[in-house]
């Protein structure tokens, strides 16, 4: 179980290698990495990302946990960040592993879709023209149905 | 209790917690005592379908009970990611 929520950077390259090098008899390491998108047209100034302290955790976890009935893993890492931070930032990342691909392909996925919208975080965007929360979309909904 | 409030919730009612003392019995009959309250209030709460909620950091319903509840916190649909 490694969930951190933090505000600092991360740095991808070291957290993957790590994650890597820990797994002694998995072959497969699957990671996604969420990042700051500039917006067209009306250039980012900052993202800020808010979260419930203690939700939070407690949501990612639970995730972790569905995650892990589902599919046969090895370790599990969800890193996901707070507070400000600009264009091409990392936002998150999720890393899993196991024995064969599949699993921890699906699982990274699962992972992804379900801390979309049910972990407890709210971004809203700053540009020249003003700020904006962003909206949840129909569709990160739905994707939930497919698992 | 304690009544938390995030992101636009937290903006519109301009305080992001506060102690309510209630004898509401569903989440639904504390909104209608937070909406008659000041129009703050009834502006962050005028669309149910917009909200979520959660009872003690967890998920669920505006027809939930409150018995026993410590912390419900309000808030837009999640945005994570």
């Amino acid at each position: 179980m490694a969930v951190r929520v933090q505000e600092a950077p991360f740095d991808l390259g070291a957290e993957t290698e790590r994650f890597a090098d820990a797994q002694a008899d998995m072959g497969a390491v699957v990671t996604f990495t969420g990042i700051v998108r500039d917006l067209p047209g009306d250039s980012l100034d900052r993202m800020v990302i808010e979260h419930y302290p203690g939700m939070t955790e407690k949501a990612l976890e639970k995730i972790e946990l569905d995650a892990r009935e589902r599919w046969s893993l090895g370790d599990v890492l969800i890193i996901h960040r707070f507070g400000p931070m600009a264009a091409n930032e990392r936002i998150m990342m999720v890393a899993t592993a196991s024995r064969h691909r599949k699993d921890a392909f699906e699982a990274a996925e699962f992972l992804m879709d379900y801390l979309k919208s049910r972990a407890p975080f709210w971004k809203k965007e700053f540009t020249a023209s003003g700020a904006e929360w962003v909206a949840a979309k129909d569709a990160d909904e739905e994707a939930l149905t497919r698992w | 209790m304690d009544v938390l409030y995030f992101a636009w919730v937290r903006e519109r009612i301009g305080i992001p917690r506060e102690k309510v003392e209630t004898q509401a019995a569903t989440v639904a009959d504390l909104v209608e005592e937070l909406r008659a309250r000041e129009p703050r209030y009834a502006a962050a709460f005028a669309d149910l379908s917009a909200l979520r909620v959660a009872l003690d950091q967890e998920l669920t319903e505006f027809d939930a009970p409150l018995a026993g509840v410590r912390e419900v916190a309000f808030f837009p649909p999640m945005t994570g990611g």
